[in-house]
């Protein structure tokens, strides 16, 4: 077997007196999509934003690729390889899904005080790009605010991709979707895992992890419940291990066995 | 790959005619504005308006005006105010006349030490909005003051005890780089159009209109370059960005914060261009110059379709709401109606622009 790509070994987070993430580990591998499970307040924005730069564990490595990281700013582990959707997609409404999509990195031709934003290559790159996830814009400075959810979501993930991210880390992208949004998303994951880019995808909805996971950890209380691959486990065991355990089995035999 | 982008399409969009197109525009807004203004005054002014020197008339406190309301756009693209650009022009009025007058300084070092010492300023400006996280609003309201209370006791100082600073004519009499910056530019041409008849001329021949006042020159230059750097450069991208959604920009690794101080001295040296142009004109400096043009740089900005949210606008939009102020402004002369209608008028501008962009706003992000 390959080797993981990114490998977080015994992350600990304290924000004062309060511990986060009390050692956590957690990997993945080229082409896999590894969900990351957990209740609100079980530490999964914690962790995300350890592995995306934003914040420094306070013990414990990363190792890229096997080499030991350690990323001052979102900036420095997006440059490594490590992309971050968030669940505000760092998208701006009133902007073209052209400028959206290079914002910040935009391509330039001239040289000098003449170098400007290329804006043909851009608008091609998008359609291109836009195209290849299946989605269909009317032209490239259509704003950003006229897409659906999911279409928004796509824009950002695959905005991800094309700037050669070699993880990709999904912050909830189904939690405000609809259905048929939903499952274009879960499409879009599977394209992107095929592409061989390692996927981090967080959820606290089962179903949705179940759909698209190869592995699953689920995280509680700061820690981790174990990892387990797809097939080892059922749905209700991981919804079980997020609840933490008895409280939700007994509600969920008042509320016959819907959540 | 057009194939890909034309060939599907989908089934529930309607195409887009062309005028839904142009009213994506955010300057569409001023340009009809103007249409309307001009058709106002051709029905109620009297004819001489519309002439060359009638032109050239309105267009000068537009340019005086527009140089500002470009600085004002951009910063509110950024997403940013600046209440002081009034007071600003102000006190780098009174640095520029200290240069040349006290210290004796050629043009060709107190030009750059003017706009440097704007930029500073601009800078502080920028910096305490940044580092304090407070509303722009109400750090350069502050700076509104504190600037123009500095002009005054600078003035002063300068003068020893007097509120106007005199002598700026006769201290750069014969510089070089003064006709850049002062009086009408392509005199020549004008003097040979005359001799043509091709405009107007006085009963002893020289032109009525001498030449173009060198400040519409610099307006429209700026405009241009204003334009040029929002639509066709990575940091016009980065001030949308920054204006548009603040953390959203800097998570995609735009320097927020360095846009925001460059547009914050952006601005600033907007006003210390006008302090240069208009100090050089009148020969002299005094502690109401730039009075209140913070608010109709601001005015003329949002006339041009800037949104007050941020992120949205054009210099080009400015650049036709400056145009609309110094018709107004200047037409009403030409007019029966009272002066004073001026300020009812602007007010009625602002507050109709306001309404359309909130609602082209609303088009564009396809809200409902």
């Amino acid at each position: 077997m390959s080797e993981p790509i990114i490998h977080m070994d015994q992350i600990e987070k304290h924000f004062g007196n309060i511990i986060a993430l009390a050692g956590v580990s957690f990997d993945v591998f080229p082409g896999e999509c590894h969900c990351l499970l957990g209740d609100n307040g079980a530490g999964k924005s914690t962790f995300i934003k350890t592995m995306s730069g934003v914040h420094k564990p306070t013990s414990g490595q990363i190792f890229l690729e096997g080499k030991p990281m350690s990323f001052d700013s979102p900036r420095d582990a997006m440059e490594a390889g490590v992309a971050t959707v968030y669940q505000d997609l760092a998208m701006i409404p009133l902007m073209s899904v052209t400028r959206n999509f290079f914002m910040g990195r935009e391509p330039t031709k001239g040289w000098g005080i003449f170098k400007r934003f290329d804006t043909t290559r851009a608008n091609e790159i998008t359609m291109t790009e836009m195209a290849g996830m299946g989605i269909r814009l009317r032209s490239p400075d259509q704003a950003v605010g006229t897409l659906s959810g999911g279409e928004r979501q796509t824009v950002a993930i695959s905005r991800a991709v094309h700037f050669g991210a070699k993880v990709l880390i999904l912050d909830e992208p189904t939690s405000a979707l609809g259905v048929r949004q939903t499952s274009n998303v879960l499409a879009t994951i599977d394209k992107v895992r095929k592409n061989g880019i390692g996927i981090v995808f967080i959820t606290h909805n089962v179903r949705h992890a179940m759909a698209v996971g190869d592995r699953f950890t689920v995280l509680n209380r700061g820690k981790t419940h174990g990892t387990a691959k797809r097939g080892e486990i059922k749905a209700e065991e991981l919804q079980d291990l997020m609840a933490g355990g008895q409280e939700l089995a007994q509600l969920e035999g008042s509320l016959g066995g819907t959540i | 790959m057009s194939e890909v982008t034309t060939s599907v399409g989908d089934e529930r969009l309607k195409a887009e005619s062309f005028g839904a197109k142009l009213m994506k525009r955010p300057e569409l807004g001023a340009i009809a504005g103007v249409i309307l203004v001009v058709l106002f005054f051709l029905a109620t002014a009297d004819s001489s308006m519309f002439t060359l020197s009638g032109v050239m008339n309105f267009m000068t406190p537009a340019a005086q005006l527009g140089i500002l309301a470009i600085g004002a756009a951009m910063l509110m693209i950024g997403g940013e105010f600046d209440l002081s650009i009034g007071s600003m022009v102000a006190f780098a009025g009174l640095f520029f006349a200290a240069c040349v007058v006290n210290w004796g300084l050629p043009l060709v070092l107190a030009i750059p030490l003017t706009f440097v010492f704007a930029a500073m300023v601009g800078g502080v400006n920028g910096t305490i909005v940044i580092r304090s996280g407070l509303p722009s609003f109400i750090v350069t309201l502050a700076f509104l003051f504190i600037l123009r209370g500095l002009s005054l006791v600078g003035l002063k100082l300068a003068t020893g005890g007097s509120t106007q600073l005199r002598g700026v004519r006769e201290a750069v009499e014969g510089d070089w780089l003064a006709p850049f910056f002062s009086g009408e530019a392509f005199g020549p041409l004008f003097a040979w159009l005359a001799e043509t008849g091709l405009i107007e001329t006085f009963k002893n021949g020289t032109p009525k209109v001498p030449g173009i006042p060198v400040e519409i020159i610099w307006f429209v230059l700026v405009a241009l370059l204003a334009t040029y750097v929002l639509l066709r450069t990575p940091v016009g991208n980065w001030i949308f960005a920054s204006g548009g959604d603040r953390v959203a920009a800097s998570n995609s690794g735009v320097p927020v914060n360095k846009v925001k101080i460059s547009l914050f001295m952006l601005t600033a040296c907007c006003a210390a261009m006008v302090a240069i142009i208009t100090v050089m004109d009148a020969g002299s400096t005094d502690a109401r110059r730039g009075f209140q043009k913070e608010f109709e740089a601001i005015i003329a900005a949002v006339i041009g379709g800037c949104l007050l949210t941020g992120g949205y606008g054009s210099a080009i939009g400015a650049f036709f709401g400056s145009i609309i102020f110094g018709m107004v402004v200047i037409g009403l002369t030409y007019t029966n109606f009272d002066q004073d209608w001026f300020q009812v008028f602007l007010g009625g501008m602002l507050l109709i622009a306001v309404l359309f962009n909130n609602a082209i706003r609303k088009r564009v992000t396809g809200e409902r």
